[in-house]
């Protein structure tokens, strides 16, 4: 059979963002993927350069909707770094808690996703209901649902109330009896096992080789996470297990991150029951001194970078963002090859693909179609 | 009941066409309310299918660049004449007054016509999904066709008769048929959902992947007539499945006066068709999308051959048993 090419997006009903793939296949097998994924620049690295720090923290947690505790931390950590600043410890807890929280929002989001690309709509509608718990918690900490506006430099914005701790406390059993039997459903349920496992297989050498991060690479075995091995907020006074498998392919990805959901709620658990007592912020000098740090966080996703310059005044002189989709694109590309066309959206999904957040130029050139 | 204007009134008002639709339209609510519950969503109001159908037959009809329009307004309505006429033949109140010796075959038939038309459509659009959907489609019709075709004619091999009426009546008789073909009652169920394309086997329209394969260009009262196709083919299907395996409208006693006994079979036909439908919502709500070569796989090896092991034992308790 000849090679055809299948041409997805950039507006397509089953695609969530602007992204397109242009597949070529042979029959039903995937010989080659060709990928667009820069439709959506909105120029936030330049608009960051003229703001001072305190406007920009807001700016940045509008980098993505589902990790915006990521970006607006990545980045305050690495200016109090420049600054030379310790921030108190129970704003690093907080910092912990609001991270962690959505890290198991966005898992869960994911394991709906998931679901709904293999048709499994029973398990989207029923993680995303328990997701409405973890966001009824970040509503109640931070008084917001997406942007929780906690971060400062030098601290956080809001303190929690025993009240607030209490009610987050109550919660987490729920969660994790629903965890639980996630757990079980993911090792039993036959159509999702045959959909998920042996689908978009990548062993621990192609993960290294291709740079893959986060969820992704610890599915195939690669032993690494930031939280530990660069430890930042509190993740080195707590005690968690980094989670890994070594199927490497989607069923992997799963396990992992419900793996991680489970870590991330005694990770809550934990700082919720030692929150340290002592202020919630300091006081920070306006500028920041001369320097360049490249900050290192690991978001739900993967490992987030955001590379800072600053030149003593009260602005980045550059900040450059690294989402841990970029990192993981290049292996879905390789990993789609000899796969079944019918495997496409779930291989994608199982990097959870946040691609607006990814999008840091666009091209301008000119061709037949005008300019782009 | 033999006089033309009964025949009319059977074909048109009751059990035929209007009660047909407006059952159809009941299933398809109860369907999306008891698969909605189990999700723990509130589901569709109670008229929703209704105002789904009225709503879809006045929107604009789009018609694809380079396709045939007379056909593609032609194909909705056979599948859902070829349904309409399949259930003519099932008993609702007793037994079809329409009915003959190989009706069962005829229905079968019938109820191939739509995912054929699927399938046509699909190759008409002139269009990748749709082309894909409707390959899909027919791919999957040779898959399941052979199971449910063999598990729904063990019926008629125990009960020694190609007619749907006189397999109810032979039921009548002795007992309901899901107790000596508990295999082929199995068989039939996941061919009928098949059959239906719904979860797991909703390959076809395969949302995440083909957009709705062959329903992506029906638009306006074409996608209107090809859904209630299908909704009128799940009301027929468990019709049939309650008919052959469980007994079907027939009490094993017979009421006076007759109106009486008419009743009470429209009352087991609602009753056995709802338990059809619950099972089958059940298997929707419990599975995710399986792949065409995974189902290719699991219907020739186990499907089919359970339905052939079944076909086996049904000759066996013939030849053992033969029946009054």
């Amino acid at each position: 059979m000849p090679e055809v090419v299948v041409s997805i997006g950039p507006q397509h009903p089953a695609l969530k963002e602007p992204v397109n793939f242009k597949v070529i296949a042979d029959g039903e097998k995937i010989v080659r993927l060709e990928l667009d994924l820069s439709y959506n620049h909105r120029g936030i690295e330049k608009a960051a350069e003229q703001r001072n720090f305190i406007r920009v923290l807001p700016l940045l947690e509008r980098v993505c909707g589902i990790c915006s505790h990521s970006h607006a931390t990545a980045f305050a950590k690495g200016v109090e770094e420049i600054m030379g600043l310790e921030i108190p410890p129970r704003a690093r807890y907080i910092r912990t808690i609001i991270a962690e929280l959505e890290r198991m929002h966005s898992h869960l989001l994911w394991l709906g996703v998931a679901a709904h690309e293999i048709g499994f709509n029973t398990l989207f509608m029923w993680t995303w209901r328990d997701r409405e718990t973890v966001q009824d918690t970040l509503e109640e900490m931070s008084g917001n649902r997406v942007h929780y506006g906690m971060n400062e430099i030098g601290g956080v914005r809001r303190d929690l109330t025993p009240a607030q701790v209490a009610a987050a406390l109550e919660r987490l059993p729920v969660l994790e009896e629903r965890i639980r039997q996630y757990v079980g459903m993911v090792n039993s349920e036959e159509t999702m096992l045959i959909r998920f496992r042996g689908v978009g297989k990548m062993s621990r050498e192609e993960a290294l080789k291709y740079g893959a991060v986060g969820p992704t690479a610890r599915a195939s075995g690669v032993d690494y996470d930031v939280r530990r091995d660069d430890p930042y907020l509190a993740y080195a006074e707590i005690p968690w297990n980094v989670v890994t498998d070594t199927h490497g392919d989607v069923y992997g990805r799963t396990r992992v991150r419900i793996g991680e959901l489970w870590e991330s709620t005694q990770i809550v658990r934990h700082c919720l029951e030692n929150l340290p007592e002592s202020p919630i912020r300091i006081d920070t000098p306006k500028n920041a001194p001369k320097g360049e740090i490249l900050s290192r966080y690991e978001a739900p996703r993967g490992e987030l970078a955001h590379f800072i310059r600053t030149n003593g005044t009260d602005r980045v002189e550059r900040v450059d963002i690294r989402t841990p989709t970029l990192a993981n694109w290049t292996s879905v590309a390789a990993c789609l090859v000899n796969q079944n066309i019918a495997d496409i959206p779930v291989i994608v999904a199982a990097i959870d693909p946040c691609l607006s957040c990814t999008s840091r130029l666009t091209v301008a050139k000119k061709d037949d179609r005008g300019s782009r | 009941m033999t006089d033309p204007v009964s025949i009319l009134v059977y074909i048109f008002i009751f059990p035929g066409f209007l009660f047909l639709a407006a059952y159809a339209l009941f299933l398809a609510y109860l369907d999306r309310k008891i698969a909605a519950r189990m999700q723990h969503r509130v589901g569709p109001p109670f008229f929703q299918p209704l105002a789904d159908f009225i709503k879809m037959l006045g929107k604009e009809v789009i018609n694809p660049a380079g396709v045939d329009w007379r056909l593609f307004d032609a194909i909705p309505l056979v599948a859902l004449a070829a349904v309409m006429t399949a259930f003519l033949y099932v008993p609702v109140t007793g037994a079809s007054p329409l009915s003959f010796p190989g009706d069962l075959v005829v229905v079968l038939y019938l109820m191939a016509l739509p995912t054929m038309s699927l399938f046509l459509m699909g190759w008409l659009s002139r269009n990748i999904f749709s082309a894909i959907g409707g390959i899909r489609a027919v791919t999957q019709l040779f898959i399941y066709e052979v199971p449910f075709f063999l598990a729904l004619l063990t019926p008629a091999i125990m009960a020694g008769s190609w007619s749907i009426s006189e397999i109810v009546a032979w039921q009548q008789q002795n007992l309901w048929i899901v107790f000596f073909q508990p295999i082929g009652f199995i068989v039939a169920l996941i061919g009928l959902q098949a059959k239906l394309e719904r979860t797991p086997f909703d390959i076809p329209e395969a949302e995440t992947e083909i957009v709705a394969g062959p329903w992506t260009e029906l638009t306006g009262r074409r996608l209107a007539v090809m859904d209630l196709t299908l909704d009128i083919s799940l009301v027929v299907g468990s019709a049939l499945i309650a008919a052959l395996f469980l007994g079907g409208p027939a009490l094993p006693w017979t009421l006076n006066p007759a109106w009486l006994n008419s009743a009470a079979g429209f009352l087991l036909f609602l009753i056995k068709t709802l338990a059809v439908l619950l099972v089958i919502s059940s298997i929707k709500v419990a599975t995710g999308r399986i792949r065409i070569d995974q189902l290719n796989d699991i219907g020739w090896k186990y499907i089919a051959s359970a339905a052939l092991v079944q076909v086996g034992i049904v000759l066996v308790i013939n030849y053992l048993w033969v029946a009054p």
